[in-house]
C-alpha cells in the first residue's frame, strides 16, 4: 500500500509541474497511468483526474495571484462560457455521439499544433512583438492586461483580440470537458493564446485559474457518485499541489519560447489521439 | 488618477486573497495528509471492503469515528470547494475595485458554478 501511495505522490508532483506550466489538466498523464500501472478502472481514474486538474489549478493559482500573472476579467468572464458549456455537454451526454466531435476536436488541435508551430518559425526570437488591434468587446470588458516577466524583467502590456471568438472555443472548451472529461485545459488556452492573441504566459496563468472552476462544476457528480477513490485520489492530490508549487516557478523564470516549444509535442499528441479515436484507434 | 488608485487597491486585494486561498488549500491538504497518514500506519480505511463513505452524513460520522477513509473523503471535498471560494474571493475583489460590471459577471460565474455543482449532487 506504501509503494503505491508512493508511486501516486510521485506521478503528482510529475503531473503538477507539467499541468500548471502549460495551464493544462493533466488527465492526459494522469489517466493512461492510472488505468495502464496501477490497472484502475477508466471510472476511479477519470474521478482521480478531475480531482487532479482541481489540486492543479488550486496549488497554481496561490502563486500565481502573488505573481500577478493571470488575468482575472479574462478568466471571469470566459468561465461564464465554459461553466454553461460543461452543464451543457453533461446533458447532451448520450444525444450526441462522442466519437464525432472527437474528431472535430482532434483536427482542431492539429489544426492549432500547426498554428503554433508556424508562430515559432515564423517570427522567431520575436515572439513577443505582435501587434494586436483590440475589438471593441475588449475594451468594453476592460480585458486588456499587464504582466510582469521576470526573465526579460519587463512589465508588457498586451491587448486581446477577437472576443467572440474566443468566448465561442472557450464554449467548446467546456462542452469538451462536460462530454468527453478530458482536454478542456488545452483548448482555454488555445482560445486565448492563438484566438484572443493573449501572450502564452497569462494565456496559461488564466486557463489554470479557469480549470479549477470547470472542474469543480463537475466534480460533485464524481464525489456523490463514488468515482473518487479516497487511497488513490489523496496521495495524487498531495503530490500535485508540491507540483503545481515547483511548475509556477519554472513558468516566471521560463522564456515563453521554450515554453511553446514544450507545448508543440503535446498538442500534436493530444490531438492525433483524439482524431484517431474518432475513427475507433486508441493508444 | 481614478484608475491608478483602483489598481493599487486592487493589488492590495489580490495579496489578501492570495492568503485567503492559500488557508483554503492548505486546510483541504492537510486533513487529506492526516487521512492518509493514518491509513498508513494503521493499514485501516475503517470501512470493510473497498467501500468508502460519500453521504454528507456518513462522512461526519466516520471522521467522529477516526475513520481514514471519511477523513481523507472531507479533505477532497474541501479541495473541491478551493475554486468556489476563489470565485467567491473574486467577487469581493471587483467590488473593492468599484468594478460594478465584473461584480455581476463573477456573481454569474458563481450562480452557474453553484447550480452545476446541486446538479452533482442530487443528479439530473
Amino acid at each position: 500500500m506504501i509503494e503505491t501511495a508512493l508511486l501516486l505522490l510521485f506521478l503528482g508532483v510529475i503531473s503538477g509541474t507539467l499541468g500548471s506550466l502549460l495551464g493544462i489538466g493533466g488527465g492526459m498523464i494522469v489517466i493512461p497511468v492510472l488505468t495502464v500501472m496501477v490497472g484502475l478502472p477508466i471510472r476511479y481514474a477519470i474521478g482521480a483526474s478531475v480531482i487532479a486538474v482541481i489540486a492543479t489549478s488550486s496549488g497554481a493559482t496561490i502563486a500565481y495571484l502573488r505573481d500577478d500573472l493571470l488575468n482575472l476579467r479574462v478568466a471571469m468572464f470566459l468561465e461564464i462560457a465554459t461553466t454553461i458549456g460543461a452543464i451543457t455537454g453533461a446533458i447532451l451526454t448520450g444525444i450526441i455521439h462522442p466519437l464525432w466531435l472527437e474528431t472535430i476536436f482532434g483536427l482542431f488541435l492539429l489544426y492549432s499544433c500547426f498554428n503554433m508551430i508556424q508562430k515559432l518559425w515564423g517570427k522567431g526570437k520575436a515572439n513577443q512583438t505582435i501587434v494586436v488591434h483590440p475589438d471593441q468587446w475588449a475594451n468594453k470588458l476592460k480585458l486588456n492586461g499587464s504582466y510582469y516577466d521576470k526573465v526579460s524583467m519587463s512589465q508588457n502590456d498586451y491587448e486581446v483580440t477577437h472576443v467572440p471568438g474566443g468566448f465561442a472555443m472557450m464554449y467548446g472548451a467546456g462542452l469538451a470537458s462536460g462530454l468527453l472529461g478530458i482536454g478542456s485545459g488545452v483548448f482555454k488556452v488555445i482560445a486565448m493564446d492563438t484566438i484572443m492573441k493573449m501572450p502564452l504566459k497569462p494565456s496559461s496563468a488564466t486557463s489554470n485559474l479557469m480549470m479549477g472552476v470547470t472542474a469543480a462544476a463537475s466534480a460533485t457528480v464524481y464525489f456523490f457518485d463514488g468515482a473518487i477513490k479516497p487511497e488513490i485520489a489523496a496521495p495524487l492530490a498531495l503530490g500535485i499541489l508540491v507540483g503545481a508549487a515547483i511548475g509556477t516557478r519554472i513558468m516566471q523564470r521560463i522564456q515563453p519560447r521554450v515554453l511553446r516549444i514544450i507545448f508543440v509535442p503535446i498538442l500534436f499528441y493530444m490531438g492525433l489521439q483524439m482524431f484517431l479515436k474518432g475513427f475507433g484507434v486508441t493508444f | 488618477m481614478k484608475n491608478q488608485q483602483n489598481k493599487t487597491e486592487m493589488d492590495n486585494v489580490e495579496q489578501l486573497i492570495g492568503k485567503v486561498m492559500q488557508v483554503g488549500v492548505l486546510l483541504a491538504a492537510a486533513v487529506m495528509l492526516i487521512g492518509v497518514l493514518m491509513l498508513l500506519l494503521t493499514g485501516k480505511s475503517g470501512y470493510s471492503g473497498s467501500f468508502h463513505p460519500t453521504t454528507f452524513s456518513s462522512l461526519i460520522q466516520g471522521a467522529i469515528g477516526l475513520k481514514s477513509y471519511a477523513i481523507i473523503m472531507i479533505g477532497l471535498f474541501l479541495l473541491i470547494l478551493t475554486p468556489v471560494l476563489r470565485v467567491i474571493v473574486s467577487i469581493y475583489a471587483f467590488y473593492v475595485a468599484h468594478d460594478k460590471m465584473y461584480v455581476w459577471i463573477t456573481t454569474l460565474v458563481l450562480i452557474i458554478l453553484i447550480f452545476a455543482m446541486v446538479i452533482g449532487m442530487f443528479g439530473v
